[in-house]
């Protein structure tokens, strides 16, 4: 079992859940994140003074899968997230030790599908 | 004579200044903070109303408007209302109850020193403030204000043209913020971290609220339901949205891209501006000075401000002074009698001497406001201390010093 982490642009979180729906991977968690990267945050003007923020807007999503769906996961996720501009974002892969579903008390694998 | 058009406009008019203090100039500067600081921004517009409401009643109509000592102060004679009832006083308005100038006047006093707390905002200690409220009210505005609109006023005496109160509220106020953004020092991190506006729709709200208060304000001022009070009512929305439209163009053209914070800031600019002149002037004035007040309040708050690097945290000066600044002195150069025949004509219609009587006003009320706010604030700073401590600042006022915050993490 693998934990999915990507962190993607905000605008491109509807194309990246419909890839990830045609790949019948429905379950996930998303949330609103702020953060830098290369980017190096973004410049704003408030009346005349110019103020670069350290962080800016993106979102995460966390998506816990078996074996079989992780290179299904990343390549929906790459196809969907990519624009070619700097601050596209990351995925991170982490390996999960155990998944629990509160309301059975299911473990492993059939838990997390 | 009672005359009950007069009397229904100014209850009405009172109303919308009170309006412009709560919610409109707490949302405006509100918006404006942090979100750490929030509720301790709105509570300083919010209590001003409170306390100056009560100052007023005591002592504070009294010495502004009450019979004279020397051309610089009222006397006690009207304090807590004595001498005060519902017949007209001739004096300032004879078609109302001499009760509903009392209050109209209230508003004025009240929304004065909320415009400071642009100044200081984020760091000040609230006793502090509630201290430094009164004895700003007492000791600054009461005595400008007999200056200017009181019977027996040196400056009334001059001939100084103030329809609204462009030196009686905006000078007063925005000089004393340079002094207190001076004396108090700037935000901890000011310059090094970013300290964005946390939420602009309040803001923009706030302003909203200003420009409708502002008919009250400025048209309300004719004491009457008369033609004096509709051109002022023109002017100032005139104004209003010709500073708005200038300040979003020099953004568009100069900075980058035209912004809802600059119009805002814009739009009240204007307001401030056109104040002193509203009832004097004609919309084509109206538009020049909507400019004027744009342009040069843009400079103060974009160029000099950043480049003297003081903390004038929400613009009070920039936006209150400076407009307060050039709208008294375009009434020396716009006014005409045509437009208000109790008025007098300015430069532009053939009396240069206006611009001259106005020049005192102006830099009698800059020095006498600067001087007795930087006394003010260096006794309460020896006595009760200015500021929060450090660690407060950085954890925020609306915790720190109120126990409460504006916005929860979750519902």
């Amino acid at each position: 079992m693998k934990l999915i982490t990507a962190i993607i642009q905000p605008h491109k979180l509807e194309d990246v859940l419909q890839e990830l729906d045609k790949n019948e991977i429905h379950l996930r968690t998303v949330s609103d994140v702020i953060g830098c990267g290369r980017q190096k945050g973004r410049t704003e003007v408030y009346r005349g003074r110019k103020e670069t923020g350290g962080c800016l807007k993106k979102v995460r999503l966390e998506i816990a899968v078996n074996e079989d769906f992780v290179q299904p996961t990343i390549k929906a996720i790459m196809a969907a997230a990519k624009t070619g501009n700097i601050g596209d974002g990351k995925i991170f892969i982490t390996d999960l030790v155990e998944c629990i579903r509160i309301r059975t008390g299911e473990k492993g694998q059939e838990a997390i599908g | 004579m009672i005359n009950s058009g007069d009397t229904a406009w100014v209850l009405i008019s009172t109303a919308l200044v009170m309006l412009m203090t709560i919610p409109g100039l707490a949302f405006f500067y509100g918006g404006l903070v942090r979100r750490k600081n929030v509720l301790s921004t709105i509570m300083q517009s919010f209590f001003v109303l409170c306390l100056i409401s009560i100052q007023w009643i005591l002592w504070g109509y009294s010495l502004s408007f009450g019979p004279d000592i020397g051309h610089f102060i009222g006397n006690l004679s009207w304090a807590g209302l004595r001498n005060v009832g519902l017949a007209p006083n001739p004096d300032y308005a004879a078609t109302i109850p001499h009760q509903l100038f009392m209050v109209y006047q209230m508003m004025f006093a009240v929304i004065t020193p909320g415009l400071i707390t642009g100044a200081f905002a984020e760091r000040i200690k609230f006793s502090t403030y509630i201290v430094f409220t009164l004895l700003w009210a007492t000791l600054i505005y009461d005595p400008v204000c007999h200056w200017v609109w009181g019977t027996g006023g040196w400056l009334k005496n001059l001939g100084v043209m103030d329809f609204a109160g462009g030196i009686v509220v905006h000078i007063t106020s925005g000089v004393s913020a340079l002094v207190c953004a001076l004396v108090i020092g700037k935000r901890r991190g000011y310059g090094r971290e970013p300290m964005s506006p946390h939420n602009l729709t309040l803001t923009v709200l706030g302003a909203g609220l200003l420009w409708f208060g502002w008919f009250g304000f400025n048209a309300g001022s004719a004491l009457s339901a008369n033609g004096v009070a509709v051109s002022a009512f023109i002017a100032t929305n005139t104004a209003a949205a010709a500073a708005a439209l200038t300040w979003m163009f020099i953004e568009w053209k100069l900075v980058s891209k035209p912004t809802m914070l600059g119009g805002a800031t814009g739009a009240v600019a204007g307001l401030a501006t056109i104040t002193p002149a509203s009832g004097f002037v004609s919309p084509f004035a109206a538009i020049i000075i909507g400019i004027m007040a744009a342009v040069i309040c843009y400079i103060a708050v974009a160029v000099i401000k950043l480049k003297f690097t003081y903390d004038d945290s929400l613009d009070a000066f920039g936006v209150h002074g400076v407009g307060g600044t050039i709208g008294a002195f375009a009434t020396g150069l716009f006014a005409q009698k045509l437009i208000n025949p109790a008025g007098a004509n300015g430069l532009f219609f053939g009396n240069p001497s206006q611009l001259m009587v106005q020049s005192i006003g102006i830099a009698a009320t800059v020095i006498y406001s600067v001087s007795v706010t930087f006394v003010i604030l260096k006794v309460l700073d020896l006595v009760m201390g200015l500021r929060v401590s450090d660690e407060e600042e950085v954890i925020g006022l609306d915790i720190t010093q109120h126990e409460e915050s504006a916005y929860t993490l979750l519902d």
